[in-house]
């Protein structure tokens, strides 16, 4: 399936909601959505997993730089990452830095 | 900002837009627009880089390094020629790097060599690749399932990303004599159900136990292979039993620049980055819980084997350049598997320091063992050199300045270094002499407390101006029997390996405690288990760096076998249960250890002077005839520490020792006693219960004791 990326800010909570497979010819994608979402200073970013089936080590390294780009304070949730999306986030270490949550309420 | 200006394609092949490339360094590498190959052959005069789909067997295209192609802009035919020296380097844009695999075809003047027969060189252009600067390898994705025989590539070039989120993370550079290092095997060490982990038998898996390394002490693990191997190298079905022999160690390397990717959870998902990825976050993690990681790496051969080997890289890219070779064309054998790395050819010698530097500085590896090391003192025809090249280039590299540099210093083709292995000041040693006289001692033999006494203090007799850290001093090792093996059988029992029990070493200097094998009689399981903590005593109590083999702190056992290299069953698993069975061996090992880092004494970065003093059973007076010694480490010489006094009784009948006499405020508090009933043969640092006499010490036969001053 292909990917797609698609943002929507609400006062400090920025969202993305993530859909196909995120690899490395689709990660420049997500990428400029993160910078788009910095613009406006959120202090917490919410991606919504549910429909992401596939990430690459390119994706890993999208939320790594969403990491660096937003600033230690704000908070990374990854809500409903598929069973093998949340493997490769708890293997990788990413899971100390991102919360990871079954789903999101405001 | 610096813009490049060379990032557009000047040719195109078969719609692939490329320019000429960059000859260092060596591999595929991510340049602004695409990836620059680099491969070196002197003899090759034709070379082609060949580009697969990720698991394809028919290549996508493949691209030559010289000949007619395209002009990048238009249909004109352009000739050229991407090679500088003996280096074929090519940049190709625009590459979907995840997806691809890589590989080379090369041929040069040399008649054809078949199977079998010696050749100087071993070209056949019929035959795809691998690169050796490979830093991802597909092709045996996930461990044990089943190659197909038939894949005309099945070692596969994987391109692999080199930013990593380290977070900070440096190597921990803990000085070698504070180090008390734990030898594992990766998969060995969760593979077993009983581990409980919920990634076995992987990298992940050893990061979900570091809580357990953390609690039994150790700050340094020891990885048996994790370059990439084929763990179907010579495999083969037991005759009698069935089972698939495997090559499960992994003595055996297919690439130098790779971690194993059967190793790691995400192995399964064929992409190199995330394998590289999932050992960099164990490495990070270790070094954040005070704990190094020393690679334990295969120089001296490669996993081609001899002439009737298979061609996976070397061979068939520069046989003369990276093998050692008679005049006729066949493999010289020091390594006793099959063929040997021609590692002080210049070429090959730059190949082993890229290879570490590699490790050093991209996955922050602390050390490196080099497995049969003396075979890097051998020059291109097997005499032993003098000032071995490469070995004085890893001494003083400077990428490698703080890296632990150990060597087992000795190979298969007889040359035997331990105590003269050229060190230039930076090399440790496997102290094989180590082993084996704690091993007679342990079983009583008579008349060697000299040499025991050097074994003890750091053997200065082999390692003198050196330092302590020179001597890595292990009783047991992957190679020959775990340690409670070691208390219960007398010969090797190797039958499970498919070679009539003529594999393994009969050197074993082992003693069963009174019966071969397993048994219930209550004497010999309380003897078994006195012995294992004698050894866990002494070892850890000697100067210089002990090594722990995994499991022994549990009693892991192999049955007798002491060469389980082709094992991918629970002889090899560590079972966890045993945790459960031999607690009074884990507390033991854990306090020893805690010991060990309490005291400064016992820690000695040089060798000990005036701070050590020999007894007996009378003190001052040692008898260096029996089967008994003692010695007294005086902390306050210097350390900030306390007295230890350390009694080693391997005669089988009780004895009295007299103790030596303490500064008139201080007290003998007794930390651990062998022979002491269960529950009180050992404290907690900082508890130990003082001694009612304080003037004699009665010790049961076949016990150490191990007493504080303070």
């Amino acid at each position: 399936m292909a990917f797609s990326a698609t943002l929507s800010t609400e006062e400090d909570t920025a969202k993305i909601t993530l859909s196909g497979e995120l690899d490395a010819a689709s990660a420049p994608a997500f990428r400029s959505e993160i910078e788009k979402a910095a613009q406006s200073q959120p202090k917490r970013l919410v991606l919504f997993l549910q429909d992401l089936e596939f990430m690459a080590s390119a994706g890993l390294r999208v939320l790594i730089f969403a990491k660096q780009k937003m600033g230690a304070d704000v908070e990374l949730y990854a809500v409903a990452p598929q069973e093998g999306i949340r493997e490769t986030l708890v293997k990788t270490g990413f899971d100390k830095s991102l919360i990871i949550v079954d789903n999101y309420a405001e | 900002m610096v813009t490049r200006i060379d990032v557009y394609p000047t040719h195109r092949f078969a719609g692939y837009p490329l320019r000429m490339g960059q000859a260092f360094p060596f591999g595929a590498t991510f340049v602004p627009g695409g990836i620059n190959f680099s491969i070196f052959s002197k003899a090759a005069n034709y070379c082609v880089l060949v580009l697969y789909e990720r698991g394809s067997q028919t290549p996508l295209v493949e691209i030559p390094f010289r000949g007619l192609f395209q002009k990048a802009e238009s249909e004109e035919l352009v000739w050229g020629e991407f090679r500088i020296g003996n280096v074929f380097c090519m940049t190709v844009f625009d590459l979907p790097y995840e997806e691809i695999e890589y590989g080379f075809r090369m041929d040069g003047n040399y008649p054809r060599v078949n199977r079998g027969q010696p050749g100087i060189h071993r070209f056949n252009p019929d035959q795809v690749l691998l690169d050796p600067y490979a830093k991802g390898i597909g092709g045996r994705d996930r461990w044990g399932m089943t190659p197909n025989w038939e894949n005309p590539f099945p070692h596969r070039g994987r391109i692999v990303r080199d930013d990593f989120d380290w977070e900070g993370d440096r190597p921990l550079e803990i000085p070698l004599e504070d180090l008390v290092i734990y030898e594992m095997h990766v998969r060995s060490f969760t593979q077993h159900p009983s581990s409980g982990c919920k990634f076995p038998g992987t990298f992940a898996g050893i990061r979900e136990k570091i809580p357990y390394l953390k609690d039994l002490g150790i700050n340094c693990i020891e990885l048996m292979p994790i370059y990439e191997f084929d763990e179907f190298e010579n495999s083969r079905y037991h005759p009698d039993t069935g089972e698939l022999l495997m090559n499960y160690w992994g003595y055996s390397t297919v690439g130098f620049f790779a971690p194993k990717a059967g190793f790691a959870f995400t192995g399964q998902f064929c992409d190199g980055t995330q394998v590289a990825d999932e050992f960099k976050n164990l490495i990070k993690d270790l070094h954040s819980h005070g704990i190094e990681v020393i690679l334990d790496v295969v120089f001296n051969h490669t996993a081609e084997g001899n002439e009737y080997g298979p061609t996976i890289s070397y061979r068939g890219i520069d046989n003369q350049t990276y093998y050692m070779l008679t005049p006729e064309g066949y493999y010289f054998n020091f390594s006793g598997c099959g063929n040997t790395l021609n590692c002080n050819n210049p070429v090959v010698r730059s190949m082993v320091l890229d290879c570490l530097r590699y490790w050093a500085a991209e996955y922050h590896v602390d050390g490196f063992r080099f497995d049969l090391a003396a075979i890097l003192s051998r020059d291109p025809w097997g005499h032993p050199l003098p000032n071995p090249p490469l070995l004085e280039s890893l001494a003083f590299d400077p990428i490698l300045g703080k890296c632990k540099l150990i060597a087992e210093a000795w190979d298969a083709g007889g040359l035997y270094q331990v105590g003269r292995f050229a060190a230039y000041g930076r090399w440790a040693e496997w102290n094989g002499k180590y082993r084996d006289t704690m091993r007679k001692f342990l079983k009583g033999e008579q008349g060697i407390l000299g040499e025991v006494s050097q074994r003890l203090q750091g053997s200065p007799d082999l390692y003198y101006g050196r330092g302590t850290g020179a001597s890595i001093n292990f009783i047991t090792c992957h190679d020959g029997f775990t340690l409670m093996d070691l208390v219960s059988y007398n010969s090797k029992h190797n039958e499970a390996n498919g070679e009539d029990n003529r594999d393994g070493g009969d050197d074993n200097h082992s003693w069963n405690c009174g019966w071969e094998g397993e048994t219930t009689d209550p004497e010999i399981l309380a003897l078994r288990r006195r012995q294992i903590k004698n050894a866990l005593a002494m070892l850890l109590v000697s100067q210089g760096v002990p090594m722990l083999l995994m499991g022994d702190e549990m009693g892991r056992t192999q049955q007798g076998n002491n060469n389980a290299y082709c094992h991918d069953t629970p002889l090899n698993w560590l079972d966890w249960a045993l945790l459960d069975r031999y607690p009074d061996i884990y507390r033991f090992a854990r306090s020893c250890i805690a010991f060990r880092h309490a005291h400064p004494v016992l820690r000695m970065p040089y060798h000990p002077g005036s701070e050590l003093s020999w007894h007996g059973t009378q003190a001052w007076n040692a008898d260096w005839h029996g089967r008994v010694i003692a010695f007294m480490l005086n902390g306050r010489q210097g350390h900030a520490d306390d007295f230890i006094y350390v009694s080693l009784n391997m005669y089988w009948q009780t004895l009295p020792f007299e103790l030596p006499r303490l500064p008139p405020d201080q007290q003998w508090r007794v930390f651990a006693n062998t022979g002491a009933p269960l529950g009180e043969e050992i404290w907690d640092p900082g508890q130990e219960p003082i001694l009612e006499d304080q003037l004699t010490f009665l010790m049961q036969g076949r016990s150490v004791a191990i007493l504080v001053g303070r």
